[in-house]
């Protein structure tokens, strides 16, 4: 029986040692089990040991039900029918066994039906749905959607909605993106009136909604009138009803068994979340940082599918009378693949550790507000990190998923092209990657931030207290590179250009991920011969692209800025 | 009123992951060099009880096994996917039972339960093919039966009648009976649902329990009342008042000999006219040496 779980060393690799001890204990509020649900883990070792059989539920039901279904629904795409969107059959038919194995309700509170997992987990999970088919989207928007209804909504609000979503009962969307607010959602015109009676109506058309027909929608409108820009925004949870029609379906290039929806919402009744006027500032952004996670996991999702059909295809392939895998073109495109997708999936549980603890510590410090003193600096320290390593994880694993399969139709030749083979969907699929949840662009400007900051130096420091000794040398070529790494930042931060700051930024921000990958590869590498081989090939390389980015940064002329205008007009 | 609903589900060597030592040199299956599973068309069977129970409040799902010890994980699994109540019937006197044998244990289980409206299990297990202990079973209660249902049509609790579609060569048939029945169910309906996440963390610490007393129907209720502790009965032959006599090797009548390996190859081809006379000729001929009638 096929299992995306087990058959994954690298993610069996990490679980064995990635150290979780804290995050459980903070979210199990050391296993106090105050719900008194049967299913709640009474130690470390008990919730590790659920984490490890749910994932193996999630990759049998990825390898067996979801993957080989993956072509058939890319083909039948989504349907609009009589203003109801309907899903490909193979999506419905994993959905509903999604909902039966009670997995929707994955990170969502025991109370409310939900498993009650931490984010490291549920990104293991999303990678492995998005390697069966990158379209089935539904499970982790519930997992966004859900976490940010329970972390900011009303009790009433939670109590009726949060086991619906636990039970898969309702799907769900976040409803952010109009004709013009894309990336500038400051510019939301959806328009929330307040009755004299209090209640809440929205009027006004979304666009782009991913899963818009889903029965729960989180909606970030327009509620102070007079107000421009962030502050007049507020958020507001929409159950489907007749005041909101699907106008119409996108037809994508990718991604096709989701559905993409233009929505009109017709004086339709919004329920607020939280505070009037935090719906951008603060609510919008924890559930794109949320959803960013999530995205990183689906790229690296596809990345890993893409990489397998094509080192499969490598070993098959017969021409000069070897397979192609042993000739140097090919083989380096596969090991540079494959170093990618360790290099990001390093980073993400990383970075998804580092979520869970700051999320552990704000719910600690809500339950317990008495000990609020002792957690501030450490939740400070985590929130920063999360702020800087999901938009370098997202920007990372978003480019190198489209890297990968590019080269996975390269490496196929002309069959890679045709629609028989895998690939050219996994192409297809990975393009939108580095475009929802802020495009790559977007996620330099959020993590260029915690390197002026000093964040990132901070962050470096640490690493560099752990124990380097399995591998002097390449510890010191690291060194090599973070020392030219420094020289460039503090270059930038003397710059008063903003222009300037913002043209050096994407490199910038590239330098601090190929570092922090760096150390965690080494740290991986204290485990693992194998390892050490992927941290010695990575580090070479890394180390000569920091030499060329610094290089640029320090010695060049900038002339792009310059000559812009006279050469593109 | 919802329907007591009874699965008989055994655990089998998975024979489709086939090793090299897979038999024994005296011809049965060596079980300790394969993977043990879920027999694949029992689990079609736990599935169409999880949904005669959906489509019938107030039901319950009673999952038995017989066998060793290890079996307590179909039981688990059965718990995981949705069953109220298992019990594992183990006991050195089943040991190397035939059909017979294991279908008369089982009749005594189910009778243990007491009331009952369905018993379901796969139509055969993978390890011995037989197909026997659905029907054997049924005759040992006096109940009705259909074997190789792949679809319910129609249930109606409250006229006690039952529907169901059952294969036969070449097509399907179409059979009504009233209950309490026992159905045998094939791989073609019912594809098994995963197991549920909260229901496998609440019972994957399941511990047996030995009930030699009295049927205990509110021993294990679903929903909020899980409970983990001690959800595995264990019934032996004295708990389901079986005599030994009729039990395992003593209650056995089938004996193995040995199994040999035949492989039917063809030595030669002959090519014959196309006319009557040249085939009634050949037809003859086969007969003459029984390969034919």
């Amino acid at each position: 029986m096929e299992n995306f779980f087990t058959d994954n060393d690298d993610i069996l690799f990490h679980l064995e040692h990635i150290d979780l001890d804290r995050v459980i204990r903070l979210r199990e509020d050391d296993f106090r089990n105050e719900e008194n649900a049967p299913w709640a883990p009474e130690s470390v070792a008990d919730a590790k040991d659920s984490y490890v059989r749910v994932l193996e539920l999630i990759g049998r039901v990825c390898a067996e039900n979801l993957a080989p279904q993956a072509a058939e629904i890319d083909a039948q795409g989504v349907r609009l029918v009589n203003g109801e969107v309907v899903y490909a059959k193979g999506t419905q038919e994993v959905l509903d066994l999604f909902a039966k194995a009670d997995l929707m309700g994955f990170c969502l509170p025991r109370k409310y039906g939900g498993l009650n997992f931490p984010s490291t987990i549920l990104t293991i999970a999303a990678e492995m749905i998005a390697r069966a088919d990158a379209s089935f989207l539904n499970f982790g928007l519930q997992q966004d959607i859900g976490e940010t209804l329970n972390k900011f909504g009303s009790e009433e609000l939670k109590s009726k909605y949060l086991p619906r979503l636990a039970s898969g009962e309702c799907g769900s969307s976040m409803i952010l993106t109009e004709p013009d607010a894309g990336s500038d959602l400051q510019a939301v015109r959806l328009r929330a009136h307040q009755a004299p009676d209090g209640k809440w109506y929205l009027n006004g058309v979304k666009r782009f909604i991913t899963n818009g027909n889903g029965r729960i929608g989180l909606v970030l409108a327009r509620s102070e009138e007079n107000m421009q820009g962030a502050r007049g925004l507020s958020f507001f949870l929409y159950e489907r009803d007749e005041n909101m029609v699907i106008r119409r379906l996108e037809d994508k290039l990718g991604i096709h068994g989701s559905p993409t929806c233009e929505l009109q919402f017709n004086n339709a009744r919004g329920y607020l979340v939280g505070e009037r006027r935090r719906g951008l500032s603060k609510y919008t952004m924890w559930l794109m940082n949320s959803a960013r996670l999530g995205i990183a996991a689906q790229a690296i999702g596809i990345a890993e599918a893409a990489y397998r059909e094509a080192s499969k295809y490598a070993e098959e392939r017969v021409q000069f009378g070897a397979p192609v895998r042993s000739l140097p073109p090919v083989y380096e495109m596969l090991t540079e693949m494959k170093i990618a997708i360790e290099a990001a999936r390093t980073l993400l549980y990383e970075t998804a550790r580092i979520v869970d603890l700051k999320e552990g510590l704000e719910h600690m410090k809500e339950l317990h507000p008495d000990r609020a003193d002792q957690i501030n600096s450490d939740l400070k320290n985590y929130a920063r990190l999360a702020n800087l390593f999901t938009p370098m994880i997202k920007g990372y694993a978003t480019e190198m998923v489209n890297r990968i399969a590019y080269d996975a139709i390269q490496i196929h030749g002309g069959t890679g092209f045709m629609r028989d083979f895998n690939v050219e969907r996994h192409y297809r699929d990975a393009r939108i990657t580095s475009i929802y949840e802020g495009t790559t662009q977007l996620q330099v400007v959020a993590a260029i931030g915690g390197l002026t900051s000093g964040t990132i130096i901070n962050a470096l420091d640490e690493y560099e207290s752990e124990d380097f000794s399995h591998a002097p040398q390449l510890h010191k070529r690291l060194l090599t590179a973070r020392n030219r790494f420094e020289k460039a930042l503090v270059h930038i931060k003397g710059i008063e250009n903003d222009e300037l700051v913002s043209y050096h930024a994407r490199r910038m921000v590239e330098m601090a991920t190929d570092l922090v990958q760096s150390y965690l590869l080494l740290r991986d590498a204290r485990h693992s011969k194998r390892k050490l081989h992927v941290a010695e090939t990575f580090i070479e390389k890394m180390s000569t692209r920091i030499t060329m980015n610094a290089e640029f940064i320090l010695e060049g002329d900038s002339s792009l800025l310059r000559n812009h205008r006279e050469i593109i007009g | 009123m919802g329907l007591n609903l009874i699965v008989l589900v055994k655990q089998v060597p998975d024979t489709q992951n086939v090793t090299g030592n897979a038999m024994k040199e005296d011809g049965t299956v060596n079980r300790g060099a394969l993977p043990a599973i879920f027999n694949p068309e029992d689990l079609h069977a736990l599935e169409a009880a999880l949904r005669i129970k959906e489509s019938v409040p107030g039901s319950r799902v009673h999952v038995l096994t017989m066998g060793p010890p290890t079996a307590v994980q179909v039981l688990k699994d059965s718990l995981y996917r949705g069953a109220d109540f298992v019990a594992l019937i183990s006991d050195r006197r089943f040991a190397a039972a035939d059909t017979l044998a294991t279908s008369y244990a089982l009749k005594c289980a189910v009778e243990k339960i007491g009331s009952y409206d369905i018993v379901l299990c796969g139509r055969q297990a993978i390890d011995g093919d037989t197909a026997q202990v659905g029907p054997q079973t049924a005759e040992k209660l006096g109940i009705n039966q259909i074997t190789c249902v792949s679809e319910i049509v129609e249930l109606d609790a409250q006229k006690r009648t039952i529907t169901a579609r059952r294969s036969i060569e070449g097509g399907y048939e179409k059979i009504k009976a009233s209950l309490p029945i026992l159905l045998t169910i094939t791989d073609e309906g019912f594809t098994p649902r995963p197991p549920s996440a909260i229901r496998m963390m609440t019972y994957k610490n399941a511990t047996t329990a030995m009930s030699g007393g009295d049927f205990d129907e509110t021993y294990l209720t679903g929903g909020a009342g899980l409970k983990a502790e001690n959800a595995i009965n264990l019934w032996d032959s004295n708990a389901i008042g079986a005599d030994p006599e009729h039990c395992g090797l003593a209650g056995s009548p089938t004996k193995v000999r040995a199994i040999d390996l035949v492989v039917l190859k063809s030595e030669d081809i002959r090519m014959i006219e196309n006319s009557d006379e040249a085939i009634g000729d050949m037809v003859h001929e086969l007969v003459a040496d029984h390969t034919l009638g």
